[in-house]
């Protein structure tokens, strides 16, 4: 595991992306075949089968660091990591192994079947003969979850130097439900005719924010806008007589969405799109709220109540592969046109839909048709080149988003936690609250959109405040004001005040402003009724 | 015999009523006996302060003009109806517990501390007691240290990298403690050691006081960065990536800290790499601490105090949170120690 763990620890330790792809190039170029294979997949988010379930290493590693459990979890909780809490409370040892990575990952496979006296003896041994970061990377193994600042892009680039292959073919080779235990290297990376999976989507395509004025794009009959959705995004493909859902993550969710099975009966095979998946009930004029998709993705099959009560439609914005041809290089309004032919044939009621191009005369016309996004349900626009072809991950240039700025709310920080892993010695998770009357009324957490040194400085002064501890909690004296950005706003029964917002976060720190001038609850029923 | 305890904690502080006097205490007061030089313990504005022989020429030439008096260690002195005496708490040069004795009750407070001998500082002595006032800036088990050699020999390997790849390599340290104990531990035969001056105000009153330190160069804005090829330098956090430091051209950023054992925090600091050395005690440091101690009353101060102190009751002492302006080992840039 030693050449494995010297390429980690290179990865780990850099911030700069050519030390990255130079240290990954040079491991794809001479680690073994079956190493470099679960190497790819290790940092794409695979692993292998979990031999050992994770209360058991809890258990175990307390008892070898000779520590209650409390105390093990405590820790956990601030270091954020569990691989990583495990590898820390272990007694200190250097590291006695030369296996290579796969011959661990075989060996993990082999205890899986044995009984637990032997798992347990197989991963004490293991955390005795292995040290410092081999022991973390072999928690690891069981745990998954490896981040180590290694993108996608980051990969296939080092990838592409290792093998003088062109990237995009290499990020195409990399999507999909491949698994190291039966792939190899020369099928994945090397094969001229690799047999296609049939359910292997297309990297997705992803915008950057418009930064500056729409005008600056140029000639305006050269982009098209649709609205920009902020549900899900997913690719659903068609190929043998099957239907596959991707989501953005690289999510095989074809199970979760049984009502797209019908799409088979009208599009033809050996089609791909790419689009939002919405719950919309039919003669809807907008899509439902987040909320009611929420319900559906929680779960990996669907009762037959749910299914009715919130029905998914892909509202599909881009054709990527048709006749079994992959278009992604043609113009976007050809692609555009051949999803407009094919939806035609599309019965209205049928969870397939195209997604409405918007029409407008000039940046200005455009301007005001974002202004008014949140009530279709949308969180603002997506701009597209007429001749951009469909790229592979986040580019700029042909394609921008073009959101609404966030609702805001001024709001008094009540209490303070300290983070975990990257923040386990700031204090960053906030609760925050509004007036009504003379009482603060807790609302909303948030915990991120400041900057290092302002978590700093507002740790420094919750230690110096602390009016009142429960458990990892501090009650603070109110005295700060912070502007809370969100998406959204709805009622909710759960929460004290009867609202739940939409991805909070700190927009600024008010530090102009006394408590007093914080917004109330009245502010928040005002805008549930605009907005909820 | 009175009622009242040893030392108490009041607004002010570590108070104890029978001598009268605080133990490095957060707001002016009449006397003051202060375990070590760093910001948040010695403060300024007390009538006069008490800290041993070795702690108070940096304390003189951090407050100012202050009316002070020195103390050795193991000396007694009795203030008041209290005796005291100052111990070594091996944390920075001249850093003290404070031993309290009030009708045969001994209180100890240890401001704060390290068990292991970092060669610079007289090294932490266990000292007997009924009730020990503690830190915990690291009180999570998984805070192991590694040897100092270990350490030395990471750092050092990372200079001679950076000094082969033709880098200047900074190395981010406090001004007071681990900026000298991490000169010690640097190989000069690599090459050039260069100091920031904050740095080297400090070393110059160590070396006036007859601590030895390796030789150094004062990196000030005379010096040509350019004529240190291969050179280290030593520098407070807040100079890294300042128009000083880039003077020097390509260079790779290092910061020791006992934080650097969590990889998010690592992470988090965007230099290229993170040393774990703590002059605080880790997990095992604090219970060997506390063990010696033979105390059965234990005050936690600073740091994981709710975790630290909830382990101590479950294993048998009489463990409690006391709130502290102290702040142990911060990260911050313009923090201190």
């Amino acid at each position: 595991m030693k050449r494995f763990a010297k390429l980690f620890t290179t990865i780990d330790q850099s911030t700069k992306t050519n030390t990255k792809v130079a240290a990954l190039a040079e491991y794809f170029e001479h680690a073994p075949d079956h190493d470099r294979v679960w190497t790819i997949a290790l940092f794409s988010g695979r692993r292998p089968k979990r031999a050992v379930t994770t209360t058991k290493l809890r258990e175990w590693a307390a008892e070898q660091a000779g520590i209650p459990l409390w105390l093990f979890e405590e820790s956990y909780s601030i270091v954020g990591d569990l691989a990583e809490t495990i590898a820390l409370v272990l007694p200190v040892t250097m590291t006695h192994d030369d296996q290579p990575l796969s011959a661990w990952i075989t060996a993990l496979r082999e205890i899986y079947t044995q009984p637990e006296d032997a798992r347990k003896e197989f991963v004490l041994k293991a955390w005795a003969t292995l040290g410092g970061t081999e022991r973390f990377i072999f928690n690891k193994l069981i745990t998954g979850g490896f981040r180590v600042g290694v993108s996608q892009k980051l990969m296939t680039r080092a990838l592409a130097r290792a093998t003088d292959k062109p990237e995009a073919e290499l990020a195409h080779r990399l999507m999909g439900n491949w698994h190291p235990d039966t792939i190899t290297w020369h099928q994945l990376v090397e094969a001229q005719d690799a047999s296609v999976d049939a359910s292997r989507p297309y990297p997705f395509y992803l915008a950057y924010g418009l930064e500056s004025s729409p005008e600056d794009l140029g000639d305006l009959a050269q982009w098209r806008a649709e609205w920009k959705w902020d549900r899900i995004r997913g690719q659903l493909i068609l190929r043998d007589g099957q239907y596959f859902v991707w989501s953005r993550g690289e999510e095989l969710m074809t199970s979760r969405f049984p009502e797209l099975a019908r799409t088979v009966d009208f599009i033809p095979d050996g089609t791909v799109l790419d689009g939002e998946l919405l719950v919309w009930p039919h003669g809807q004029p907008t899509p439902a709220s987040f909320n009611a998709l929420q319900a559906r993705i929680g779960r990996k099959t669907v009762p037959k109540k749910l299914l009715a009560d919130a029905p998914v439609v892909l509202h599909a914005y881009d054709l990527l592969e048709w006749q079994g041809e992959d278009i992604r290089s043609r113009p976007f309004s050809e692609r555009r046109s051949l999803l407009e032919e094919l939806s035609a044939v599309v019965p209205a009621d049928a969870p397939l839909r195209i997604s409405p191009q918007l029409e407008f005369h000039s940046w200005g016309e455009l301007a005001e048709l974002r202004t008014s996004a949140r009530e279709a349900q949308a969180e603002g626009l997506m701009l597209k080149r007429v001749d951009s072809p469909y790229l592979a991950g986040r580019k700029k240039g042909d394609w921008w988003k073009w959101k609404l700025d966030p609702l805001t709310i001024d709001a008094v920080m009540i209490y303070a936690q300290s983070g975990s892993g990257r923040r386990a010695n700031l204090f960053t998770d906030f609760t925050f609250a509004v007036w009504d009357g003379n009482d603060l009324i807790p609302f909303t957490k948030a915990y991120s959109g400041l900057t290092d040194v302002e978590f700093r400085k507002i740790t420094a002064w919750v230690r110096k405040n602390t009016l009142e501890r429960f458990g990892p909690v501090r009650k603070v004296t109110p005295h700060h004001v912070f502007e809370i950005a969100f998406e959204g706003i709805q009622r909710s029964t759960r929460h004290k005040s009867g609202v739940a917002l939409r991805f909070p976060r700190m927009l600024r720190w008010r530090q102009d402003k006394p408590i007093q001038e914080a917004n109330s609850l009245a502010d928040l029923e005002d805008m549930l009724r605009i907005y909820g | 015999m009175t009622n009242a305890p040893v030392l108490s904690f009041t607004e002010n502080g570590i108070y104890c009523a029978s001598g009268d006097f605080y133990i490095d205490p957060w707001h002016p007061v009449d006397r003051a006996l202060i375990t070590h030089g760093h910001s948040d313990h010695a403060r300024w504005g007390m009538q006069r302060y008490l800290a041993t022989h070795i702690a108070l020429p940096v304390m003189r030439h951090r407050l100012g003009d202050i009316t002070a008096d020195g103390i050795a260690y193991g000396e007694e002195r009795q203030i008041g109806d209290a005796k005291v005496s100052f111990h070594p708490a091996g944390h920075v040069p001249g850093s003290a517990q404070v031993r309290v004795e009030v009708n045969g009750e001994v209180w100890v407070a240890s401001g704060d501390y390290k068990v292991v001998d970092d060669g610079l500082s007289d090294p932490f002595t266990p000292v007997k007691c009924h009730s020990f006032i503690t830190e915990s800036t690291f009180g999570l088990p998984v805070f192991n240290w590694a040897d100092q050699n270990i350490i030395a020999s990471e750092i050092n390997a990372w200079w001679a990298a950076c000094a082969a790849n033709g880098k200047t390599a900074f190395l981010g340290a406090y001004a007071l403690g681990k900026a000298q104990r991490l000169l010690t531990m640097l190989d000069p035969s690599i090459g050039p050691i260069l100091t920031h001056t904050a740095i080297e105000n400090t070393n110059r009153i160590l070396r006036d006081q007859g601590i030895g330190l390796p030789d150094t160069i004062l990196a000030n804005a005379d010096l040509d960065p350019k004529s240190y090829p291969g050179a280290i330098v030593l520098a407070p956090p807040a100079a890294l990536g300042s128009a000083w430091s880039k003077g020097f051209g390509s260079q790779e950023t290092a910061f020791a800290s006992g934080w650097m054992a969590i990889r998010g925090v690592r992470r988090r600091r965007v230099g290229d790499r993170g040393f774990v050395l703590s002059d605080h005690a880790d997990w095992g440091g604090l219970m060997s601490a506390i063990r010696e101690t033979e105390a059965e009353n234990i005050y936690v101060t600073h740091g994981y105090t709710d975790v630290f102190s909830r382990y101590l009751n479950d294993r048998g002492w009489t463990a409690q949170v006391v709130p502290t302006q102290f702040e142990g080992e911060s990260l911050d840039k313009d923090g201190t120690e």
